[in-house]
């Protein structure tokens, strides 16, 4: 069995490409093209030439000594927070530009939710010389406003997301609408694993350079390839499909994915999907998904805003339902709380994002001799002030 | 390039209308609708606005107001096709309490009223949450038509439920745009059994105002296929003028955003003031 995508775009049960008639014209394109180009020579010197010269990967693979004694076990960080920009999210930029610019596209539009997305996807367009358009809920624009900032002197256009609970998912289906509303010139970078097929594959092949990595870097500093766990935040999910990819049938790796509980599952202001959500179709995936017993889509609440999505990609779905994955969910206050920890254990400073995951080592023992491997997805400038001010720092 | 599955698909098509199973000799009301001499007026309004018990009055001034054909929307909160005025109507309609199980209630006794063929239409997750099945039996109880699921692509409708949707005697229509491949068109006339939905622009609702020389060039390009289902045009008519440009092709077409604007602004009642000007002959 394997735990990757099959020929029709489906992890299990779950993914496809759902999506109103409007948008198959875009879709189908991408579809029959995106294999083919980003296989073909050109493409992965570009790419790799621009992750290594540009982004400045190999990323490290950090042992975080201090953390590892502090709960008894091998912690290893992988740390794309040291990636220009900030986060893992400039992987699937730099690998969907080059796309776009193949295809021809002339304007690039997107959504972000902490604004990491959005700050990558301008980075690419000015270093392309493209126009960009960024999403983004209103809600997020007041929390994330450093990144908000940034996307503006990068040279892109930030539209807030007025609709709905004006945040991730919003600033989302702002983006389809406009991809709708200029279907010939226009490339819409996904920043997840999520969308409609084959948005959730490409990403998470251009993730893959995450795992790719760890292997090299663990069997350089382990003797092997393989950790006996692998952990990482899940908003839509694309920096822990990056961080499972070449492990993903590999069973003898423990795979856990960190969810954002919000004030608490039962609070009513959650965003952990996989315990709250049920089978449905969002942003035109099958996948799971926050709902009402009607079928509308609920608005989710993380205190994170890369993590306020009411839906998980349709790889982590399947995950999750299969049973692949240990699913864990985090509070804000645990994440908080482990966010401040590793600053001051390890002189890291986490997205709060991030910090969900480094919050499992609260949650679960592991043994003194398990290898663990966290994705470290970004660095937390952008949330400063959240910490000053929950910390009255 | 067809792949061998739609093949046979296609080639069953052809033979099914060859010889058509029994209930298609029992026409739906869309078919005998698609079958008069006139041009078609079909008009889309939200559910559940602009309050929760308005849905049976509308559709009833509406049919007395000469509309032929209605859409009723079945408010979604993450509606991706549509623009702001149907976005907002939907939000309000889900505030004011509106379901799929308030909506078939309100729907119970529509047929002892109202003859003109009813269309739902409404996106694939709240059906999904319902049960396609039990969607569509409880359509055909209440004496719904047709349905049309936005992002619920013809491929998926073809493999897993098309058989749901015969067997409870409803008609899915499904949009092409002016983006849409004629291989494409073709495919999704094989599958159709009423009319196909011909989106004006690329574009969400209520976008566009007035036709130029690209939508009629399109408009002429369908028409010139010569598809066995007639089309009706939507997204961008508003009044009498695109009205006109617009059945000049097609069969009829489909008022949405105008027409909700409409009820904003203006209530629902005398919703023939919206509609008369809309049908004079002039
Ligand atoms: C640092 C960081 N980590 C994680 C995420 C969550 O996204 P994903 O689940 O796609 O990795 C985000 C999203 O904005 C982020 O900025």
């Amino acid at each position: 069995m394997s735990y990757n995508i099959n020929d029709n775009g489906y992890y299990g049960e779950f993914g496809g490409a759902y999506i109103p008639e409007m948008l198959y014209p875009n879709i189908e394109e991408l579809r029959q093209n995106y294999l083919k180009i980003t296989a073909e020579s050109d493409f992965k010197e570009e790419f790799h030439q621009l992750l290594r010269d540009y982004v400045g990967r190999p990323s490290p693979l950090y042992l975080a000594k201090r953390l590892s004694e502090k709960y008894n076990t091998k912690i290893y960080l992988k740390r794309e927070d040291l990636n220009h920009t900030g986060a893992h999210k400039i992987n699937n930029t730099i690998g969907q530009i080059l796309l776009a610019k193949r295809l021809g596209k002339t304007r690039i539009i997107a959504e972000t939710g902490a604004g990491q997305h959005g700050v990558a996807t301008a980075t690419v367009c000015a270093l392309m010389g493209i126009e960009c358009v960024v999403y983004m809920g209103e809600i997020d624009i007041a929390r994330q406003a450093p990144n908000v900032a940034r996307m503006k002197m990068l040279g892109a256009k930030v539209v807030p997301a007025l609709s709905g609970s004006r945040t991730l998912k919003d600033a989302t289906n702002e983006a389809m609408r406009d991809w709708i509303n200029n279907p010939v010139d226009t490339h819409y970078i996904v920043g997840s694993v999520v969308g409609p097929h084959p948005f959730p594959d490409m990403v998470a092949r251009f993730q893959a350079v995450v795992s790719e990595e760890i292997k090299t870097q663990l069997l350089e500093k382990e003797g092997t390839e393989n950790p006996d766990y692998l952990i990482a935040c899940v908003g839509g999910g694309s920096n822990a499909a990056g961080t499972y990819y070449h492990y993903l049938d590999n069973e003898a790796v423990k795979i856990i994915a960190v969810e954002a509980a919000g004030k608490g599952i039962d609070s009513g202001e959650s965003a952990a999907t996989s315990v709250l959500g049920k089978e449905g179709i969002i942003h035109g995936s099958k996948t799971l998904l926050m709902q009402t017993n009607d079928g509308q889509i609920t608005e989710p609440y993380s205190i994170s805003a890369g993590l306020d999505y009411p839906g998980v990609g349709p790889m982590h779905a399947n995950l999750y339902r299969t049973g692949r994955a240990e699913f864990i969910a985090i509070t804000d206050d645990e994440a908080m709380t482990a966010g401040l920890e590793l600053s001051q254990l390890e002189g890291i400073i986490p997205a709060i994002e991030t910090s969900h995951a480094l919050a499992v080592f609260e949650y679960k023992t592991f043994k003194p001799n398990d290898i663990i491997v966290v994705n470290l997805s970004g660095r937390g400038d952008k949330d400063l002030q959240n910490y000053i001010d929950y910390f009255g720092l | 390039m067809l792949n061998s599955f739609q093949y046979i698909i296609i080639k069953k098509e052809v033979e099914l209308k060859r010889f058509p199973p029994l209930w298609a000799v029992n026409m739906n009301r869309i078919n005998q609708k698609l079958e008069e001499d006139k041009k078609l007026l079909s008009i889309y309004f939200t559910a559940g606005y602009p309050n929760i018990d308005d849905t049976v009055s509308i559709i009833h001034n509406l049919e007395n107001s000469g509309v032929d054909m209605i859409e009723i929307g079945l408010p979604f909160s993450d509606p991706l096709a549509d623009g702001p005025t149907i976005q907002d109507s939907s939000t309000k309609a889900l505030r004011n309490g509106m379901t799929s199980e308030v909506l078939f209630q309100q729907l119970k006794d529509i047929r002892s009223s109202v003859s003109i063929p009813l269309i739902i239409m409404g996106y694939f997750n709240p059906i999904l949450q319902y049960g396609v099945e039990a969607f569509c039996k409880k359509c055909q109880d209440v004496g719904i038509d047709g349905l049309i699921i936005p992002d619920l692509p013809v491929d998926v409708y073809h493999l897993k439920y098309k058989s749901i949707f015969d067997s409870y005697g409803l008609i899915n229509v499904f949009l092409i745009t002016p983006q849409t491949s004629e291989e494409r068109i073709r495919y999704i006339d094989s599958v159709s059994n009423g009319f196909i939905y011909m989106v004006s622009s690329a574009s969400t609702t209520g976008a566009t105002s007035g036709f130029g020389d690209v939508q009629t060039n399109y408009f002429k390009r369908i028409e010139d296929m010569h598809l066995k289902n007639p089309q009706i045009v939507g997204f961008g008519i508003s009044n009498h003028d695109t009205f006109k440009q617009a059945t000049q092709y097609a069969k009829g077409a489909i008022i949405g955003s105008a027409f909700i604007k409409y009820l904003t602004h203006k209530g629902v009642d005398n919703l023939e003031r919206f509609i008369a000007p809309i049908l004079a002959e002039n």
